[in-house]
């Protein structure tokens, strides 16, 4: 029985099925209709995560499953104190595979350990939040047609920004990609990472400022700058507009270059970016969707 | 010069880093052990200039290398029978180790979940790191065991 604790826990290969599967379920909605029929999943959130949770249910829906599950720890038995261990136990019983999220790192790797049913980490606190890291590289390879042979710009908080550390880690193993990592000094990428990516020989810049790099990017993939992040209203006040996007910006952009962003977006994207074909963060979503019902049926060895 | 006398059975564990005996002593859980235990610190080293020593009579199949080798790979370990070194095992990095350490992470799920073991494997062997299985912390030097 597999689970999906990390996005590296498929190889290269189990990816490019996987994605062709989403492909194959975009083009052919119909012919998965019904491919779930009598199956369940369990979205067990020990947090509030309306889109995570929603998109693992529409995945099931589409796939003919039913849904199940809580969507908070308060209306759960973890209410009561019990524990992940018993919990998964119980779930088992109930449902045929399992969307975990929960505030601590490990716990749905603890919920796998002693499950009877496949165990998806619906993310993990700051640690992993694997099908949003599917959900990136389907978006691109969908969309571009490769996964190598990119120059990769990451703006915004890339201290603390989890999805960005897992789309690195995802993208190195794919051929020529070179990474431009665009933030506040507050913010930068960890030493772990660029110390990582240069014993690899993978090539990497870091800027200050969107413009300084934007007509090098093939992706660029924002995220939120934080207020709380700083250590002081100055610097934020004197930053945050670095990392705001907007038509000025774009302008000096390629004009296949695609912008990505986890969402929720508050301001650093700004609205009038939406309407540009480059613009894919709500595609992504719907990738999301796709990657999802992939997901189910990869775990629950279903073939279509 | 202090002397402390031979060990008919058991083991000698040479060359531990100054300071690290009591460490050693507290995680192979010797002092649960109904044996003679000779704790010898800052003893003089060509090699290392002053190094631990601990002398330990029991039964040779109790020592768990294991954690010994987490704790200090270069640690010389000398099995003693009949009052002879009769083999000398080598020390490799474990690739997991059981309730040796804790996690530190407060946003671990084994800082909640009851009796959940606290595992760290390793995640580079050339530079020795270890990080817990369930949220990939590092495992810390060991003064913060």
């Amino acid at each position: 029985m597999r689970h999906l604790m990390n996005p590296l826990d498929f190889s290269v290969e189990e990816l490019d099925k996987l994605f062709d599967l989403a492909n194959n379920i975009e083009a052919n909605p119909a012919k998965y209709a019904h491919a779930c029929e009598g199956k369940k999943l369990a979205t067990c959130f020990y947090e509030p995560s309306t889109r995570t949770r929603l998109s693992f249910e529409a995945a099931m829906l589409n796939l003919g499953g039913q849904v199940l599950g809580f969507s908070d720890a308060a209306s759960s038995s973890a209410s009561k104190g019990e524990s992940v261990s018993d919990t998964i136990r119980i779930i088992s019983c109930y449902a045929d595979i399992c969307a975990m999220r929960h505030p601590k790192e490990g716990a749905p790797m603890v919920a796998a350990e002693r499950s009877g049913i496949p165990v998806i980490n619906a993310g993990d606190g700051g640690h992993q939040h694997p099908t949003q890291t599917l959900t990136d590289l389907l978006t691109i390879r969908s969309l571009k047609g490769r996964l190598g042979g990119f120059t990769v710009g990451l703006c915004g908080d890339l201290k603390f920004g989890r999805t960005v550390h897992s789309l690195i880690n995802a993208l190195i193993r794919y051929d020529d990609i070179h990474f431009i990592f665009i933030s506040p000094p507050e913010l930068k990428v960890p030493d772990y990472i660029t110390d990582m990516l240069t014993e690899r020989g993978i090539i990497y810049r870091e800027v200050i400022r969107l413009e300084d790099c934007m007509p090098d990017l093939d992706l660029l993939y924002m995220t939120r700058v934080q207020r709380e992040r700083f250590f002081n209203e100055e610097d934020y006040v004197r930053l945050k507009d670095f990392y705001i996007l907007d038509k000025a910006k774009l302008s000096d952009a390629k004009s296949d270059m695609l912008i990505l962003h986890p969402l929720p977006r508050v301001n650093e994207i700004s609205i009038e970016v939406d309407d540009d074909p480059r613009a894919v963060y709500f595609k992504q979503a719907q990738y999301g969707v796709y990657v999802r019902m992939a997901l189910i049926l990869t775990l629950l060895g279903i073939d279509v | 010069m202090l002397n402390v006398g031979k060990i008919e059975e058991g083991f000698v564990l040479d060359h531990i880093e100054a300071g690290k005996s009591l460490d050693i002593y507290h995680h192979l859980k010797l002092g649960k052990l109904d044996c003679t235990v000779a704790i010898i610190k800052n003893a003089r080293s060509n090699k290392m200039g002053k190094k631990d020593i601990l002398k330990v009579e029991c039964d040779i199949n109790t020592l768990n290398l294991d954690i010994l080798a987490f704790i200090d790979h270069n640690i010389t370990v000398n099995v003693i029978k009949d009052g002879k070194i009769v083999d000398k095992k080598e020390l490799v990095l474990p690739k997991e180790i059981h309730n040796v350490i804790k996690c530190r992470n407060p946003r671990c799920i084994t800082s909640i979940e009851q009796e959940l073991p606290h595992i760290f494997v390793l995640a580079d062997e050339e530079k020795e790191i270890y990080r817990c299985k369930y949220c990939e912390e590092k495992a810390g030097n060991s003064s913060n065991w």
